[in-house]
């Protein structure tokens, strides 16, 4: 076995793993703040989360066209995508809550859930019928900002592109942002006070549904804004994209212990180094026997057993108090 | 203060109240006492805003509150301490007691926050501790003290004394009448009637969803009905 090569590229895996980790905590938070506040897996999520996307790819189209792309520096430039990717997500995300999920608020458990799917489909239907007859073409490729291309080496075997950088210190501030956010403001305060208990929060004057509304647009943002990155980062989308990255960062988020915002953080980062360690070291370690295209069944086999013992997440709950 | 009346409150085909009327004075403390299922949650649950009644009427100062969500009702100066406490467990003590004060946007909020935890002595030596590591008697303070951070004019209160031990039901009694004296009204519902008549001017008693009773709290703990069903004797 190659040792110096398995050694040798273990950082450079191990950026790469990073670097998809928080693409799936990024998204995993929209799942696991909506399911702390209503206890409802929102699986129209992946779409809000690829709405961002093309809400990016054409703004930077946009740009280009006009010929701005170029003459903007470039960090003004992927601000204002972040931005405008991180509303459209955000609003529609508040909107799907009030059309298709609030009617169904006291409906039994699994019609919410239906009218999810539903809303799954007929977002990405949406998308392709726009970008059809708008462009021609629902295959999107994110234009190239040549200074995003850049790579530094770090060492002989190890580079890192601007890009990557730029996707993991907006990923770690937009982290950040919503820890102060939800920790350290009342209206945080007043979103873990619903998540925890919907009654007694109405009891203190708190506007349950106005609450709900912003978990919603919180969790819509952080997904749209993964979306930019996921374009930035990887370039080709197309509107069934998001289910894939979706269905991963659903399960970082339970992984992590659903409804726990932390929780979602580590579950996406550790979701996002199985899959970088497995898809490079399956083939090397295996003699190839296992090729890189078995990386889901390792990581989701990881998954599995860790999910065995520690049914509630990793930092799940154990018991909740109530005496 | 207060005004209830006629109020039928119904769980789907299950009548819980029929008829209920009762008032509440500025500055009384008026209790509710009755078994359990007699429906005495279920009228602070209406008065708050949390169930909507089928018919009746509730009015505080001339104003309605039938059909004003829960979250409106605080604003108009009733805060309800519900059944179980139900407190913040995984929010610490501070970020419970100013949930309390969450629609406030008056200057007053950090001296009822002194008020508070002048009153509960033990908040404050807690004040940083997540609210579920809480004994039940200090779980009770701070549902009270939670509910008092709203600068209510009508306490509402549901089983203050449930699962404590004697001694601590004796001294969150005293700080209620000690609140009532510092100028809030108060309506109790209490399944320990010995304790609630003690500190109450008025009292009602419920049975199976309607008032059966009405009198000063004299007058309640010494009639022979009360006296047999609700006082042990």
């Amino acid at each position: 076995m190659d040792y110096p090569l398995l050694l040798g590229i273990f950082p450079q895996v191990f950026l790469d793993g990073i670097i998809l980790g928080f693409m799936y905590a990024l998204i995993a938070l929209g799942y696991t703040m909506v399911y702390g506040v209503l206890e409802f897996i929102n699986f129209a999520h992946s779409e809000i989360f690829i709405v961002g996307a093309f809400v990016g790819v054409e703004l930077l189209l946009g740009l280009k066209s006009v010929g701005l792309l170029d003459g903007l520096p470039w960090p003004l430039v992927l601000f204002l995508t972040l931005v405008a990717g991180m509303a459209a997500s955000g609003l529609l995300a508040v909107t799907v809550e009030r059309v298709a999920y609030r009617p169904l608020r006291n409906a039994p458990r699994l019609i919410p859930l239906i009218s999810a799917i539903g809303i799954s489909f007929f977002l990405q239907d949406l998308i392709r019928l726009f970008e059809s007859l708008w462009r021609n073409a629902f295959n999107l490729v994110y234009p190239t900002i040549d200074v995003l291309n850049l790579r530094f080496e770090l060492t002989e075997t190890i580079d890192v592109s601007v890009k990557s950088l730029v996707v993991i210190v907006a990923a770690l501030l937009m982290l950040w942002a919503l820890h102060v956010i939800v920790n350290r403001t009342t209206i945080g305060t007043a979103i873990r006070a619903v998540a925890e208990d919907q009654a007694a929060a109405s009891l203190m004057g708190i506007n349950v549904n106005r609450i709900i509304s912003l978990t919603f647009l919180i969790g819509g943002a952080m997904g749209g804004a993964a979306g930019v990155l996921f374009g930035v980062q990887y370039g080709l989308i197309n509107p069934y994209t998001g289910f894939i990255p979706g269905l991963k960062a659903f399960t970082a988020a339970v992984l992590g212990g659903i409804g726990n915002i932390p929780g979602a953080m580590l579950g996406g980062l550790v979701l996002g180094l199985l899959e970088a360690f497995a898809a490079s070291y399956l083939s090397l370690l295996t003699g190839g026997a296992f090729g890189a295209e078995y990386k889901d069944i390792f990581a989701f086999s990881v998954l599995i057993v860790i999910l065995i013992f520690r049914p509630k997440g990793l930092l799940g709950e154990i018991v909740r108090e109530r005496a | 203060m207060l005004s209830v009346d006629s109020l039928d409150v119904a769980y789907g085909e299950i009548r819980a109240l029929k008829g209920v009327g009762l008032q509440v004075g500025r500055g009384e403390i008026v209790t509710i006492l009755g078994n359990n299922g007699a429906g005495k949650t279920t009228t602070l649950k209406t008065i708050s805003g949390l169930l909507q009644p089928l018919r009746g009427t509730i009015t505080l100062e001339a104003e309605s509150l039938v059909g004003v969500p829960p979250h409106e009702i605080v604003g108009r100066g009733v805060a309800h301490v519900p059944e179980g406490r139900r407190i913040f467990n995984r929010l610490t003590v501070r970020e419970n007691l100013m949930m309390g004060a969450y629609p406030r946007r008056d200057a007053g909020v950090p001296a009822d926050l002194e008020r508070v935890v002048t009153l509960f002595p033990r908040l404050k030596e807690r004040i940083t501790q997540v609210a579920g590591t809480l004994s039940g008697g200090e779980q009770q303070m701070l549902a009270i003290g939670r509910a008092l951070m709203a600068n209510p004019r009508l306490l509402l209160l549901d089983e203050p004394s449930m699962g404590l031990a004697p001694v601590l039901v004796e001294q969150i009694f005293d700080t209620i009448a000690d609140i009532n004296r510092q100028g809030t009204t108060i309506l109790l519902v209490e399944q320990n009637a010995a304790m609630a008549l003690s500190i109450a001017h008025r009292g009602y008693v419920l049975e199976t969803g309607a008032i059966a009773l009405a009198g000063t709290a004299t007058e309640l703990a010494d009639n022979p009905e009360v006296r047999r069903a609700y006082l042990g004797e």
